[in-house]
């Protein structure tokens, strides 16, 4: 039987009385929400927290809508319902491309984007799309709110912004013309992690790329931002030549560690691809938005 | 999942990977399909569970159930109640579903005879019986 060390649960019944545990109970005190990652760590005994702190009735987090030029995302808001948003849809589609490949129809039914951004595992999906799109998260603590971009979120392997009295509350998603999005996975079965991930977004103006964000999952410690590909494809005509040339510099850029799924070249070789396809995928889809 | 088959005694809900992989232990929770092994049972109080001992009733087999039986859709039987409710949610939510609608819903239930073919046979069965019942109603 794989049985977690004993914890203590109890159930938030506000954004601020989670806050409130969290500071009473201490840095071994945890925040569940969907809890496919947290539980099946516990577990395995690779998560011990002493407290459970379960946010599942805070209902007032899940949400999708557009609000002040952003798309806004409840941190409780499940994969479910990130696939299945016209919203999201509309303006960027990498999410739905994400969420066909996000574990199975039933873990989605529970699991959240909080969760997933906090979860911070380098091989999680939302990750990179959320790298890629230039999003911000909300973070709420005993001082206050604060908004942090998604390059400052990351602040080692399964550690992010959110610290030990944090909640993180809400995603954003800056709106800005021209845009299109994707996100290219493989992995060696249907629900598996990645062996490699690569997320786009793209914005488009008079035939130039005006910005680009590119994510990668997977391959690295952490989630992988590529600023060195989007250095060089800002200002650029978007090009199968370019792409392919983001493409060489993400293989070179990503740091892949050699297991079941696969050798260290082997993996470079498939984030190259991937991100030539995923950036492809993109421009054509902020194309067809433009015209 | 543990609580569901030691405190309550309900043993239909099988105890398979216990990591949320292998979709044994799949029930109903507000009428959603959820992997009872990576909800604790304080997190499912005040909700409503239906696990797979509620299918049949007064004798009466659920449509899936008899697809199942019809299209010897179960081998060793282990993976076969928490398919059950996968599947049994999925024609609640969507009548009638495609092969690729059905392979996708069990995407995340592992059967490890490898007997898949014969179990989207069976929801298509019951996909279509329940169709031709509400034709009769």
């Amino acid at each position: 039987m794989q049985t977690p060390a004993p914890f203590g649960y109890e159930r938030a019944t506000s954004v601020d009385g989670a806050i409130a545990s969290l500071q009473r109970l201490g840095p071994e005190a945890r925040i569940i929400a969907g809890g496919h990652s947290l539980l099946p760590m516990m577990k395995l005994r690779l998560a011990n927290p002493e407290h459970l702190i379960d946010i599942n009735d805070l209902v007032e987090l899940s949400y999708i809508r557009e609000q002040d030029g952003e798309i806004r995302i409840g941190a409780l808001t499940r994969h479910v319902a990130l696939l299945k948003s016209e919203l999201l849809a509309r303006h960027f589609p990498v999410f739905a491309d994400a969420e066909t490949v996000i574990a199975d129809p039933v873990v989605r039914n529970r699991g959240t984007i909080g969760g997933s951004l906090c979860q911070a595992d380098a091989a999680e999906d939302l990750s990179a799309v959320c790298t890629a799109v230039k999003a911000k998260v909300v973070i709420r603590g005993a001082a206050g709110e604060r908004v942090v971009g998604m390059e400052d979120f990351h602040v080692g392997p399964y550690q992010t912004a959110v610290g030990a009295g944090d909640v993180l509350t809400e995603v954003r998603l800056p709106l800005r013309p021209g845009s299109g999005s994707a996100h290219e996975k493989v992995e060696r079965r249907a629900g598996d992690w990645a062996i490699a991930a690569a997320s786009a977004a793209v914005w488009i103006a008079a035939g130039r790329i005006t910005d680009v964000g590119i994510g990668l999952s997977a391959v690295g410690l952490t989630t992988i931002h590529l600023t060195r590909a989007e250095d060089l494809l800002r200002g650029q005509a978007p090009s199968e030549d370019l792409f392919a040339e983001a493409g060489a510099i993400a293989a070179a850029d990503c740091s892949p560690g050699a297991d079941g799924r696969g050798p260290i070249d082997y993996k470079r070789h498939l984030v190259g691809v991937l991100t030539h396809r995923a950036l492809r995928r993109a421009a054509a889809r902020a194309a067809s938005q433009e015209a | 999942m543990h609580y569901i088959r030691e405190q309550v005694g309900l043993t239909g809900t099988h105890w398979g990977c216990d990591t949320s992989n292998c979709g044994a232990c799949v029930v109903l929770m507000d009428g959603e399909p959820v992997k009872s092994c990576t909800v604790l049972a304080a997190m499912a109080d005040g909700h409503d569970v239906r696990t797979v001992e509620s299918l049949e009733v007064d004798g009466q087999l659920d449509p899936i159930q008899q697809g199942f039986h019809e299209r010897h859709a179960l081998q060793c039987g282990f993976c076969t109640p928490g398919m059950l409710m996968t599947t049994r949610a999925l024609l609640d939510a969507n009548p009638d579903p495609t092969d690729l609608e059905i392979r996708t819903a069990i995407s995340g239930a592992i059967c490890r005879c490898t007997g898949y073919q014969n179990i989207v046979g069976a929801v298509r069965w019951a996909a279509e019986h329940e169709a031709a019942a509400r034709r009769e109603a």
